[in-house]
Parts: structure tokens; C-alpha cells; sequence
């Protein structure tokens, strides 16, 4: 009796296990197989940016010296550097911040904390998340007739600027309201219930929690406008600037200067399809150098939005 | 002289013999857009006394509590009709004239989560008196103490005011949202099931804690335990499908109910 019952149930334990450790192999070969299918699919997307950005290094990393930042374009290309470019990119980002964060910042805070709730809204919503999708060309066509010639501000930084402000609103009036959305009600109802009124409640708790996602729609807006170059040629960029706009601060009075609004400009990713569109590879190494600092400065961009809503979010748990 | 010296003692005396009224609800229906989750409440609140609210789930003692706050003008499509008369003023507080910041300056609110603001300790408690614009440092340090040490928080949080309070225990973050409550002098504070994420010892310190608060001021508590109630409570009001069926001292609801329903709610038989 005791010795039988024992050995019975090991028995059947073990024909068990065994065919559960097949039932799980069997099942497992998928899950190995997506692994590899996805790591290869990863593998493509980073492959193919690495390649083109080793691309660019071997082709312009020689000429990234500092004379290339300090020089002016020129018609020897061993001369040549982006010293405008990068100075009007510069410029026309100042404005394109200063104008469309405030402006966007302000737009999504206000769909989603005061306006009310009806088909009003819902059709500026559907035409905000509609205008993110836009192709950019047909903002500098818009820009060209309204800010160029309606509002005669002419071809410079400052139409270039609110062009790009336009084009990054929607990105960022989006962001903003993804944000605001994420800030749990319970903390307004707290907030309410201590007697704050509705601008108290935005001041001091929504907009304050929500600057990490807001930040990041800020700045991937921002690293999308700086590469931008087809609505800035259609309003009539530059493409060979030997002058600086007037600096913006002086050390004489009355110390700042608006001039530079007015001014001419032409910008990073101008300068470098210029010098793709010219015969000879001095000229090509050219854009290629150009190439990498556009790269760099969005990839940084990049890393600062993921830093910031990093160190942000850490400081906020609810 | 001789008359009055005698007759004022003779007043507080029988003040205090006949509880006086903080509020009265005056037929009060509410309606969450075409469903009426309130129906023709009417109820006198006792000052300086704790008042539970009991009943089965969803049947409007949550709905009933945030028109003392006037929540509800948060969320769209509501209407409130009737009236909850306050007093001493004698103003109407769910009328559309009144104000709804102006009444959540009078009263105050400690809600089922705990729900500190992901700021220091200092400014949670603070922050009813910063949004009324004090900014005085003195009187701030003064009332945030007083607060603290009204919510039985102040001899664990005095060394770390500059802590966030959202690091706080659950049990702490009560107390912190009460201290909250408590610290721009309410003449009411509402609470709605504030135990009901809390262990035991937590959830018998914010008891003890709501006990002593009556006597200074006047509380309104929802609660889904019929002991809760028993233990913190003076008055009880048994609400079903959005009506009040029977009000009255706790002990007597508790141990003579004259509705059939509230005996068979406090029975167990349903809820
Ligand atoms: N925002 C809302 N919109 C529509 N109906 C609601 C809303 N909030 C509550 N109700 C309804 O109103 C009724 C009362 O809800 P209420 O939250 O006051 O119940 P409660 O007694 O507090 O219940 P519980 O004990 O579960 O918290 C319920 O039938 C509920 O479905
Ligand atoms: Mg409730």
C-alpha cells in the first residue's frame, strides 16, 4: 500500500512536466521568433541613420574646423563656412519660440481647462490635430502672401520666424493638451476645494505639472523647424548672405535693437541644399559639414527633451 | 444691569440646550443632466457636531455632500435646485447668484483618496490661505502649525515641512489633506469616505481625529461603515435611490430605526 501510491503519482508527475515543458517549448518558437524578427526591424531603422550620418562624417568631418562656423559662404569652396546660417537659424528660432510657444501653450491650456465641452470645440480640436499634418510647404505659400507681402514684413527673419511658429503650433498646442489631460483631476478637485479659482488652479498646478510634456512638444517642435527648408524658400530665403544682421544687444544705448528682424536671413539647411545643388566635391564636403551640425543640433535637442521630461517627471509622483 | 447680568447666562444656557442649525437643505433636487440623483432633500445640519451620511452604493450621499462645495459646477450639464440655506448669513449657497469660490472659502473638503498636491508639506497646508492672497510669512509659519497640530500631523512632519507631501504614508497624506482642509478655518468640512483607502490603525487615528474636530466645527461625513458612523457620528442621515429616508441621532437611528428600509440596510439584509 504505502510503497505503491508513491510510486503512481511520481509517475504521472513526471510524463506531466514532461509534456508541459513540450507545450512551453512549442510555444516559446514564437516568441523567439518575434524577438528576432523585431531586433532585425529595430536593426534597419538605427542601421540605416547610422549609415547616413557616417556617410556625412566621412564625407564633410574635415572640413568642421572652427573657420567653417566663423566665414561667411564664399565662391572658393575651402573658404566657405556657415557663419550666416547658423546665425539667422539663430535668429528666426528666437522668433519662432518667443511667437509660437506663448501662442500654443496658451491655445492648449485653454481647449482643455476653460473652454466648454461642445461642437465648437470639437471641430477647433479636430482642425488643430488636422494643421500638425499639413505638409510645411503649403505654410510658407500662407506666409508668403500674409506676413511677406499683407502684412509687409518682407523676406525677413521676422516673416521667417512666424512662419515656422506657425508651422510647429499644432505640434505643440497638441503636446500641451496631452499634458494638461495627464494631470490627474484629483489634484484639481483639491485644488478647487481650497477655494483657488480657475486661473489659481491652471498657475499652480496644471500648467506647473504638465511642463514636462509640455517642454518636450516645445523642443521636438522646435528640432523639427530647425530642419526645415521648403516654406522658408518659398518666402524668399537667401541664399548668399556675406553680412550679419544687426547684433540684438549693444553696449551702447539704448542696448537692444530690433534691426534684425528686418533683416535678410538664411539658414542652416539653405545654406547646405545650396551647396548640394553646386558641381564639385569641394562644394558637396561643404554641405556635408553643414549636414552633420544639423544633425547634431537635433539629435541634441532630442536628448535634452528626453533628459528634461526625465529629470521633471522624477519630482512629480502622484 | 442687574436683569441683563442674569438673562445673558440663561441665553448661552439654552443655546446650548437646543442644538443650533448650521444649515438646512430645503428641497433640494440635483440632476446629473437628465438623471436626478437628488430628490426633495430636506435636512437641518448641527453646528459643532459630526453628521454621517449612510446608504447602499450610489445612492447619492457623495452627490449630496459636493453641493456643500458646489463640485458639482465642475463637471458640465449639472443643476441644482432648491436650496441649502447657511447660516448665520442665511445666504443660499447652491443658488447660481452665490459664488461658488465664495462658498468653498466657508467650506472645505477631505476627499476619499488622499490627494496631496505633488508640493512641499508646507505648501500643501498653505495653500487654502495662498490662493486668498496671505503672504505674510508669520502668520503662514502660524496657521500651517496650527493646522498641522489640528490634524495630529505636526510631531511627525515639523523637521521635514520641505518634504513633498506626496513622500508622506497614506494614513499622513490624510492627515495632510485634513490639515488642508483645516487650515483656512472652515465653518464646515466635508469628508467623503476618508478612511476608505486605509488600513485600520490609520484609519482609527483619522476617527479620533474627526471626533475632536466637533466641537469646533461642523462636519458632514460620508461613510460606507455603519461603525464608523456609530463611533464619530451625533446625527445620521440614511439616504436610498437618492432620497433621505430617515435623519436623526445616531444612537436612535442605530438602535430604534422607524423605517423599514434603515432596519434592514443597518441589518445587512441589503447595500
Ligand atoms: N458624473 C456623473 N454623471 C452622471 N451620473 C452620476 C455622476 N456621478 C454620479 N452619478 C450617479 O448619481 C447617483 C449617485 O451617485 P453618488 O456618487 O452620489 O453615490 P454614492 O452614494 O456616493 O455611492 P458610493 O457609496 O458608491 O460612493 C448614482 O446613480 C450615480 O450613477
Ligand atoms: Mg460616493
Amino acid at each position: 500500500m504505502a510503497s505503491l501510491s508513491p510510486s503512481i503519482s511520481i509517475e504521472a508527475t513526471g510524463s506531466g512536466v514532461a509534456d508541459i515543458r513540450a507545450n512551453v517549448a512549442r510555444r516559446r518558437r514564437w516568441d523567439v521568433l518575434f524577438a528576432a524578427f523585431g531586433l532585425l526591424a529595430t536593426s534597419v531603422g538605427v542601421i540605416t541613420l547610422l549609415a547616413l550620418f557616417i556617410d556625412l562624417l566621412i564625407d564633410g568631418y574635415h572640413r568642421l574646423t572652427p573657420d567653417f562656423f566663423l566665414s561667411f559662404p564664399s565662391r572658393r569652396a575651402s573658404e566657405a563656412g556657415i557663419l550666416s546660417a547658423w546665425v539667422g537659424t539663430c535668429l528666426v528660432m528666437l522668433v519662432t519660440a518667443v511667437v509660437g510657444v506663448p501662442i500654443a501653450v496658451s491655445a492648449g491650456i485653454y481647449l482643455e481647462e476653460y473652454a466648454p465641452k461642445n461642437w465648437v470645440t470639437t471641430l477647433i480640436e479636430i482642425n488643430v490635430s488636422n494643421l500638425a499634418a499639413v505638409p510645411s510647404i503649403v505654410y510658407g505659400l500662407l506666409a508668403l502672401g500674409l506676413f511677406v507681402y499683407a502684412l509687409g514684413f518682407g523676406q525677413s527673419v521676422l516673416s521667417a520666424g512666424l512662419t515656422l511658429a506657425l508651422m510647429i503650433m499644432p505640434v505643440i498646442v497638441v503636446a500641451t493638451r496631452e499634458a494638461v489631460r495627464a494631470v490627474p483631476h484629483a489634484i484639481r478637485e483639491a485644488a478647487y476645494a481650497a477655494g483657488a479659482t480657475r486661473w489659481q488652479v491652471t498657475r499652480d498646478h496644471v500648467l506647473p505639472y504638465s511642463v514636462p510634456g509640455i517642454a518636450t512638444g516645445v523642443i521636438i517642435g522646435l528640432a523639427r523647424a530647425i530642419g526645415e527648408t521648403a516654406p522658408l524658400i518659398t518666402i524668399g530665403a537667401l541664399t548668399f548672405i556675406a553680412y550679419l544682421p544687426d547684433p540684438p544687444l549693444s553696449t551702447t544705448p539704448p542696448y537692444v535693437s530690433f534691426d534684425w528682424l528686418w533683416s535678410g536671413f538664411t539658414v542652416l539647411p539653405i545654406q547646405m541644399f545650396n551647396w548640394v545643388s553646386r558641381p564639385g566635391t569641394a562644394f558637396h564636403a561643404n554641405a556635408a559639414a553643414a549636414g552633420i551640425v544639423i544633425v547634431v543640433l537635433t539629435l541634441l535637442m532630442n536628448a535634452f527633451a528626453i533628459y528634461l521630461r526625465y529629470r521633471l517627471r522624477k519630482k512629480i509622483n502622484w | 444691569m442687574a436683569a441683563i447680568s442674569t438673562a445673558v447666562p440663561t441665553a448661552v444656557h439654552a443655546a446650548h440646550a437646543a442644538p443650533k442649525v448650521k444649515s438646512s437643505i430645503r428641497k433640494l433636487n440635483f440632476f446629473y443632466g437628465h438623471t436626478q440623483a437628488l430628490k426633495n432633500i430636506e435636512m437641518d445640519i448641527y453646528e459643532h457636531a459630526v453628521t454621517a451620511l449612510i446608504g447602499p452604493s450610489g445612492c447619492g450621499k457623495s452627490t449630496l455632500l459636493r453641493c456643500f462645495n458646489r463640485m458639482h459646477d465642475l463637471t458640465p450639464h449639472t443643476r441644482y435646485e432648491g436650496e441649502i440655506r447657511l447660516y448665520p448669513d442665511d445666504v443660499n449657497i447652491v443658488s447660481p447668484d452665490v459664488d461658488p469660490i465664495e462658498v468653498r472659502m466657508r467650506i472645505s473638503m477631505v476627499f476619499q483618496k488622499p490627494n496631496p498636491f505633488p508640493k512641499s508639506i508646507y505648501e500643501n497646508v498653505a495653500y487654502g490661505l495662498r490662493v486668498r492672497g496671505v503672504k505674510a510669512r508669520s502668520e503662514l509659519d502660524g496657521r500651517v502649525e496650527a493646522a498641522l497640530r489640528g490634524a495630529a500631523l505636526w510631531d511627525e512632519v515639523k523637521d521635514r515641512l520641505q518634504e513633498p507631501g506626496t513622500a508622506l504614508s497614506g494614513g499622513q497624506q490624510q492627515r495632510l489633506c485634513i490639515a488642508r482642509a483645516l487650515a483656512t478655518d472652515p465653518e464646515i468640512v466635508l469628508f467623503d469616505e476618508p478612511t476608505s483607502a486605509l488600513d485600520p490603525i490609520a484609519t482609527a487615528s483619522i476617527e479620533d481625529l474627526i471626533i475632536s474636530m466637533a466641537g469646533s466645527v461642523t462636519v458632514l461625513i460620508v461613510t460606507h461603515n455603519m461603525q464608523q458612523a456609530a463611533r464619530v457620528s451625533s446625527y445620521t442621515a440614511f439616504m436610498y435611490l437618492g432620497e433621505l429616508v430617515e435623519y436623526g441621532p445616531t444612537n436612535e437611528l442605530f438602535t430604534r430605526p422607524r423605517e423599514q428600509k434603515t432596519s434592514d440596510y443597518l441589518t445587512g439584509r441589503f447595500g
